[in-house]
This record gives structure tokens, C-alpha cells and sequence, in this order.
């Protein structure tokens, strides 16, 4: 009997799977991103939209779903008590934490991947005529439905990140609807030549090239969009991780 | 074991545990006594690494607790605040506690049972009353079969079969040779199972002893129709008499054998013979009454 990384992960797996608040929030998420989805693909079009574009359409409030499930995970621990319990049995803390970026991140992504391809199969069933059908073996759809599930699985982990970072549910969540929804709005306003220079690389827009089939100067590739993004989940994780190690509990 | 050497805790400005040492040792029950804000929860949260010192060191089992490699076979504890996810089961509550040392289910189903909690283990924990939740928590204590256990005012919550079951559990666990501490307020409930006293005020050690030391004789009552002539039978070096009534002696000095056997040699009767122990209770808030922070006012 000891302690192991495995057993970490199944640990946080047994407090994942054993909250009501994943299974709804996990529905949800993946409800939107299918309703959307078939939404926007029976009524939309638009000279540069893609039949991608538009079964994806739900991935922004996807994401703000699937962001404050990790948040209610990471900071519940703090607003229930149970870190206490927690980093009781696993003194050296840190392992907590990357169990529990790891399972809400492996979780999201399974299911936010499985909605994606739902919802694109869902929205080619009810595609209005203005939009020309794609097939999965076509250019960037299969890269375009994995980078969905992967970027949504990143904003579970970015929740997950922020709720322990701030170990406050409310806190964490107006934190993330901050990044992902308004800094967006926010960098519009600034002068243009600094809005353009920035807008690429805001969480969201970075994240988002990936999942689509229309690349210009506006946006990141695919690829380099996504690992921007991993960037300030990184960078978020560090801080929660400095934080973690270094105050009481 | 647990090793508490030189430690001192501050939050800010104040000071809240002050240069505290003191061992708890294996086969005994340490009673960890002091009033309300002494620091005793502090010092517990201290020894598992949730807080840490801002000077000396803690040692658990002789090392310190964050390099075992299997902490809840090190130590089990039960802490004041509740540490436990309000929409979890019990079950689902310690098999998270379990799988990371890979403890199995079966262990997790004994220690409900153990706990008296079988009948509610797929309760949610937030429905749980406080003696309930309290008996939650020995159980994760007790989920690793640890050498040491150490629980923050455990009887607090529960009903009197409660309280009789952490007494048994706890000189039982003393009695394999493991190390337990508990702490409280109560000096009466303490010394029902504690062989060894730790009492601190204001975060500083007042009193480091067992019970049979604490609870120091203060004298002899003596009930005697002769009490004259009892004073000088028994008179002698490091022996005090006073007077208490027509008929009553205190007799400092002298145990009740010795003032007995002194009597019947003499032929003098006696009508009472009683050892006057101070009240624990009393004992323990004259040692405490300079340090208490939060009193009532009068
Ligand atoms: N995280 C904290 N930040 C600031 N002060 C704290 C913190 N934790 C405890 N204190 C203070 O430290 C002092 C000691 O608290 P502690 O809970 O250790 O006492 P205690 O002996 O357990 O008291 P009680 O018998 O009431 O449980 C108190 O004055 C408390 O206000
Ligand atoms: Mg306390």
C-alpha cells in the first residue's frame, strides 16, 4: 500500500465521476454544442462560412460550460473542505493537481469529440441549401472536429487551473467568461493597428483557428492556434501550481 | 510518533503557536488540552503539512510527513473544520481517499462499519447531522491502518454511545501500540483516556506530564473524636497539620497508610480516612487562567 500517480488519477477520477454537478454540466455542454450546431446549420450562411463552421457554432458556449465544470471542480475542494482531506493523504500536493487537470481534461475532450462529430453529422442532415456539404474525408474536417474536442478539453483543464488558483467557484468562473468572452470585445475597442497586432492570439480566437476550415491574416493556423492557447493553460497552471506548494491550505 | 520540535506559527502579526515541543509516543494517548484559540488545531493542521511552520520542524514517525511514501499508513486524522464534499456519498468520500494509496473498496465498506456508518454509506454527505459527520471523519482517520492517530475534538457532536466508542477505540489503538492524540477543552473527558497530558495557552507549552502527576494530592482529610492526639503521633519532618474543624484534620505529607497504621499503633479511632485530590477541572484552569484569550466577561 502506497501512494501512486495512478493512484492519484483514479482518485480523481472516483471525486469526478461521483459529483452530480459533472454529469449536468457534461450534458449540457455537449447538449449546446449538438443544438447549436444543428441551429446554425439549418438557417445560417455567408459568403466565407463552411458547413464546419457552422455544426462548430456551439463550441463558444461550449467551452463556457465545459470551463466552469473544471472550475467547480477545482475550486469546490476549497469552498467544500475536502482539500483539506485531500492534500492530507497526498502531502506532496502537486500530484493533485495534475490528476485533477487530467481527468477533467481526458473527460472533456472524449465527450466534447463525440459531441462534435455528433453535431456535425446532425447539422449535414439538416444543412440549409446555401452551404455546400462536407464530407469527413474532406480537407481540415477531421482535424477541425479533433481540434474542437481538444480545445474544449484544454478549457476544462484552464477551469480546473483557475478554480484552484482562486479556489473560489464564483471568482474563477468571472474569471474565465472574462478571458473567453469579453477580452475579445474588449481588444475591438483599442486603436486598430494594436487590435489586429493582438486579436490572433487572445484565448478564444487562438483557440478557435482550430476548429476551422478558413484561415486568413486574422487568424493563427490551426495548429499554431491551439498550442497558443495551451500556452496560457501552461502559464495558468504554473501559477495555480506555485500557489498550490506554497500557502497553507 | 509525533515529533513537534520548536515550532512557531504566525498568521500575519500575531503569533498563534509559540516555540512549541513536545513528543507523542507510540502505546499511549496523548491529550493535547488548552482553551479555546490556544493554538491546538493549528499545531495539528502543522503536523500534516496543511500549514507550515514559520520556524522548527514537525516529525512524523521520525521523518518528515510530505516525503512518506504511504502518509495515510503514517498518520490518520480527523480535523476541527469538515473536509469533505457536501454532495459525495460516504462511500464515494473515502474510496477518493482510498484509491490514491490503492486501499481496496473492502477496506472502505470496514471502516463505515467500523464507524457505524453502514446503514447511511450512500447518503450524501451534506445530509449528514455533525455527530455524523464527525464519525465520517474517524473513519477516513482510520482508512490506512495508521501507526499514528491524531483527532482534533473528536467527541464533539456525538451522543454518549458515540462517546463511549472513541474512548474504546481509541485506548484500544493506544493498547496495539500506536500513537494517538486527540485534543480538547474537556480536562474531565481527557483524562478518562489520556496517560500522558500536553497543556498549552496562548500557543506556549504550560504543561508537558501524565495525568496521575497533573492531578497532584493536595492531602489527607482526617474525621478523628482525638484529633490532639493524632497531631503529635504523627508530627514530623515535611508534615503539615491544619485544622478544618472540631474533629477534622488536613494532613499534608503523609500518605492515608502511614497516617492509618500511626492511628490504630496508638489505639486513637478514626472516622475517616479520605485522600483529597483537586478537582482536574480546577487544576487545569488555574494552570490556564493567565492564558485564556477569549473569556467571558463577568
Ligand atoms: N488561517 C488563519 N489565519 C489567521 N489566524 C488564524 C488562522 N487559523 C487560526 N488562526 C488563529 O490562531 C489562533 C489559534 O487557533 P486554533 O484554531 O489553532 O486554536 P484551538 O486551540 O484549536 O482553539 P479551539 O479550542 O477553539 O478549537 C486563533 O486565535 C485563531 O484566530
Ligand atoms: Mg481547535
Amino acid at each position: 500500500m502506497k501512494i501512486t500517480p495512478g493512484g492519484v488519477v483514479a482518485a480523481e477520477w472516483t471525486k469526478f465521476s461521483s459529483l452530480r454537478s459533472t454529469w449536468i454540466t457534461t450534458g449540457i455542454s455537449v447538449f449546446l454544442l449538438i443544438a447549436f450546431g444543428m441551429i446554425a446549420s439549418a438557417s445560417f450562411s455567408g459568403d466565407n462560412l463552411t458547413s464546419i463552421d457552422l455544426a462548430l457554432s456551439g463550441s463558444a458556449l461550449a467551452a463556457l460550460s465545459v470551463g466552469v465544470l473544471g472550475a467547480l471542480l477545482g475550486a469546490g475542494e476549497y469552498t467544500t473542505g475536502m482539500i483539506r482531506a485531500t492534500l492530507a493523504t497526498v502531502p506532496r500536493r502537486l500530484p493533485v493537481l495534475w490528476s485533477k487537470s487530467l481527468v477533467a481534461g481526458s473527460a472533456a475532450f472524449v465527450t466534447m469529440t463525440a459531441g462534435a462529430f455528433a453535431a456535425f453529422v446532425a447539422g449535414s442532415a439538416v444543412l440549409n441549401a446555401e452551404i455546400g456539404a462536407l464530407d469527413l474525408g474532406d480537407d481540415g474536417v477531421l482535424r477541425a472536429l479533433l481540434g474542437a474536442g481538444l480545445y474544449l478539453g484544454l478549457v476544462a483543464v484552464l477551469g480546473v487551473a483557475l478554480g484552484m488558483l482562486v479556489r473560489s467557484s464564483a471568482g474563477a468562473i468571472a474569471i474565465l467568461a472574462g478571458l473567453l468572452l469579453i477580452v475579445p470585445g474588449l481588444a475591438a475597442l483599442l486603436p486598430d493597428s494594436i487590435s489586429e497586432a493582438i486579436t490572433p492570439y487572445l484565448p478564444s480566437n487562438a483557440g478557435s483557428a482550430v476548429m476551422t476550415l478558413t484561415h486568413s491574416d486574422a487568424t493563427l493556423a490551426p495548429w499554431t492556434g491551439l498550442a497558443v492557447f495551451a500556452g496560457y493553460v501552461v502559464v495558468t497552471l504554473a501559477a495555480t501550481a506555485y500557489r498550490l506548494k506554497t500557502t497553507d491550505a | 510518533m509525533i515529533q513537534i520540535r520548536e515550532v512557531t506559527k504566525r498568521y500575519g502579526a500575531k503569533t498563534v503557536v509559540d516555540r512549541l515541543s513536545f513528543t507523542a509516543k507510540p502505546g499511549q494517548v496523548t491529550g493535547f488540552l488548552g482553551p479555546n484559540g490556544a493554538g491546538k488545531s493549528t499545531t495539528m493542521r502543522m503536523v500534516v503539512g496543511l500549514d507550515a511552520p514559520s520556524s522548527g520542524d514537525v516529525l512524523v514517525n521520525g521523518k518528515p510527513y510530505a516525503s512518506s511514501k504511504a502518509p495515510l499508513r503514517e498518520i490518520g486524522v480527523l480535523l476541527e473544520a469538515k473536509a469533505a464534499h457536501p454532495g459525495r456519498t460516504a462511500v464515494s468520500h473515502l474510496l477518493s481517499l482510498a484509491r490514491t494509496h490503492g486501499i481496496p473498496r473492502s477496506r472502505v465498506d470496514e471502516v463505515l462499519g467500523l464507524a457505524g456508518l453502514s446503514a447511511v454509506a450512500h447518503k450524501r454527505v451534506g445530509a449528514f447531522s455533525l455527530g455524523m459527520g464527525q464519525r465520517l471523519g474517524i473513519a477516513a482517520a482510520l482508512l490506512g491502518d495508521p501507526a499514528v492517530v491524531m483527532l482534533d475534538e473528536p467527541v464533539n457532536g456525538l451522543d454518549p454511545e458515540g462517546v463511549l466508542w472513541v474512548r474504546k477505540l481509541l485506548t484500544g489503538l493506544a493498547a496495539e501500540g500506536r500513537t494517538v492524540m486527540l485534543s480538547s477543552h474537556l480536562m474531565s473527558e481527557v483524562s478518562l483516556i489520556a496517560d500522558h497530558l500536553v497543556i498549552v495557552g496562548r500557543g506556549r507549552l504550560l504543561a508537558d506530564t501524565t495525568v496521575a502527576d497533573f492531578v497532584a494530592a493536595e492531602g489527607v482529610r482526617v474525621v478523628t473524636p482525638a484529633p490532639d492526639a493524632l497531631r503529635t503521633t504523627i508530627a514530623g519532618p515535611g508534615v503539615t497539620v491544619t485544622s478544618t474543624g472540631a474533629e477534622e484534620l488536613l494532613v499534608a505529607g503523609a500518605s492515608a497508610r502511614v497516617i492509618g497504621l500511626a492511628a490504630a499503633a496508638r489505639g486513637i479511632p478514626l472516622f475517616e480516612l479520605t485522600p483529597q485530590n483537586a478537582s482536574l477541572e480546577e487544576a487545569f484552569m488555574d494552570l490556564t487562567r493567565d492564558a485564556v484569550e477569549y473569556e467571558a466577561s463577568r
